[in-house]
């Protein structure tokens, strides 16, 4: 079947160190996309018209643009039409941090219109000022509503990544296939056994993560 | 930005564009079947067949597509199974998109109170009539945005089908990068195609979204 070839000499540690590649570049483009993300969604709930339409027109990108066509747009186009040698990981970063702001700007968005205008009169009425009403009514609810959303984003940013193969960054699906060229005469069913294991290896990645999402919007959610 | 190079290459690209669009659609109604199925094993969580429904939709869920066409293309012929690459497409994506499918029509089919079929039962409907006239046309009604969603995602998904050697568009735009070095061009082309095939299906979306939207809130 293949699987024997992972045995052999440190064949298995190789795709997880690729496996780590994939889940580094997901990692440092999930944190930009957060912090940013946040900063851009509450850009969007602003009322200026010039705003609105940028980011109409941005969060439209995000949404038909396939991200392999970013990527290639980045790592090929960037190149040529300006001079710039961006190497294979940073227009990754580059591409899935873009990616991952429009999404994530849009959660933040979502979230803040969700609070009725009701909750910041009833806390001016109160006495809050402004400051506090953000920080104690406000914030908390916004967290509650986009925490599940934004960490179901992390598993969808790791899935994405995969495909960095296309740009030559050597990661698990790259490495893969490096493992079954090397044994082609001793296994030649090591397609199988090597791509049946990658595919085990991402689910084991992100299944927990689904499972805390799941989770917290069931707990939150009521 | 050389206009003959663009000229010369338009055949190859409206090829690759129909393509990308046949495998792309056949896949999505793939995906909208098995959703269909699965969804209705979940909700009725009819015995032994659920767990694996609910094995499946994990699996494909939380696996990259990526992964799951090489599994399909390179690993399965190893054991015996043998498919050519536009099958594989349409069938990773269905596969895939079934998954998104199961969990939208599914959470869907939940929405609906209790009470609902209840009433139905009280006016003298019989099973099949409830599920047909009451629970379903409710269920689609609050799947639509989702299954929209879902339909956008798996069109863009189909770019990843290049790796399997499909000749699909992102395919064409890599080899014709490859040949001659237009870069710019190949890559306009390529965004230009892309914004053909999903500008419109976006813009459908949110009129149809809206329209289901008033059909529940108006009733």
């Amino acid at each position: 079947m293949g699987f024997e070839v992972l045995f052999k000499g440190s064949n298995m540690l190789r795709l997880l160190e690729g496996l780590g590649v994939s889940l580094g570049i997901s990692l440092i483009s999930v944190v930009i996309s957060i912090v940013l993300g946040v900063f851009v969604g509450m850009l969007m709930t602003m009322k200026n018209k010039v705003i609105k339409a940028i980011t109409r027109v941005y969060l439209e990108i995000v949404r038909i643009m396939p991200q392999m066509v970013l990527l290639f747009i980045v790592y090929f186009g960037a190149t040529k039409a300006m001079g710039i040698n961006l190497s294979a990981e940073v227009s990754a970063i580059i591409v899935f941090s873009f990616w991952g702001v429009g999404e994530m700007s849009d959660l933040v968005r979502g979230a803040m219109q969700s609070i009725p205008v009701i909750q910041y009169e009833s806390s001016y009425a109160l006495g809050l000022n402004k400051f506090q009403t953000f920080i104690h009514v406000i914030i908390p609810q916004i967290i509650r509503r986009m925490l599940p959303l934004s960490i179901n984003l992390i598993t969808r940013m790791i899935k994405t990544t995969s495909l960095v193969m296309m740009i030559g960054i050597v990661e698990v699906l790259k490495v893969g296939q490096q493992i079954i060229e090397a044994n082609r005469k001793t296994s030649p069913d090591a397609a199988f056994g090597v791509f049946a294991t990658i595919f085990l290896l991402y689910f084991i990645a992100c299944w927990p993560i689904s499972c805390l999402s799941k989770y917290l919007e069931k707990k939150w959610g009521k | 930005m050389d206009f003959g190079v663009i000229a010369n290459y338009m055949p190859l690209y409206s090829e690759a564009f129909l393509l990308t669009i046949k495998i792309g659609w056949i896949g999505i109604a793939i995906s909208i079947v098995i959703g269909i199925v699965v969804a209705f094993v979940l909700h009725f969580k009819i015995p032994f067949l659920n767990i694996i429904a609910k094995g499946y939709v994990e699996l494909f869920r939380n696996t990259p597509l990526l992964v799951q066409l090489f599994f399909i293309y390179f690993g399965l012929p190893k054991i015996g199974i043998v498919i050519s690459a536009e099958v594989c497409g349409a069938v990773g994506l269905g596969l895939l998109g079934g998954s998104y499918m199961a969990e939208t029509i599914r959470s869907g089919l939940d929405a609906i109170p209790v009470s609902q079929g209840e009433s139905a039962k009280a006016l003298g409907l019989k099973p099949v009539q409830i599920f047909t006239r009451i629970t379903l046309p409710q269920a689609f009604t609050i799947s639509v945005p989702g299954i929209v969603a879902n339909v956008i995602f798996l069109l863009k998904e189909t770019s990843v089908f290049s790796a399997i050697s499909l000749m699909d568009l992102m395919f064409t735009a890599k080899d014709l990068i490859g040949l001659y070095y237009n870069t710019t061009e190949c890559l306009v082309m390529l965004v230009a195609f892309y914004i053909v095939m999903l500008l419109p299906v976006s813009i459908a979306g949110s009129i149809i979204e809206k329209k289901y939207r008033y059909k529940m809130y108006g009733a």
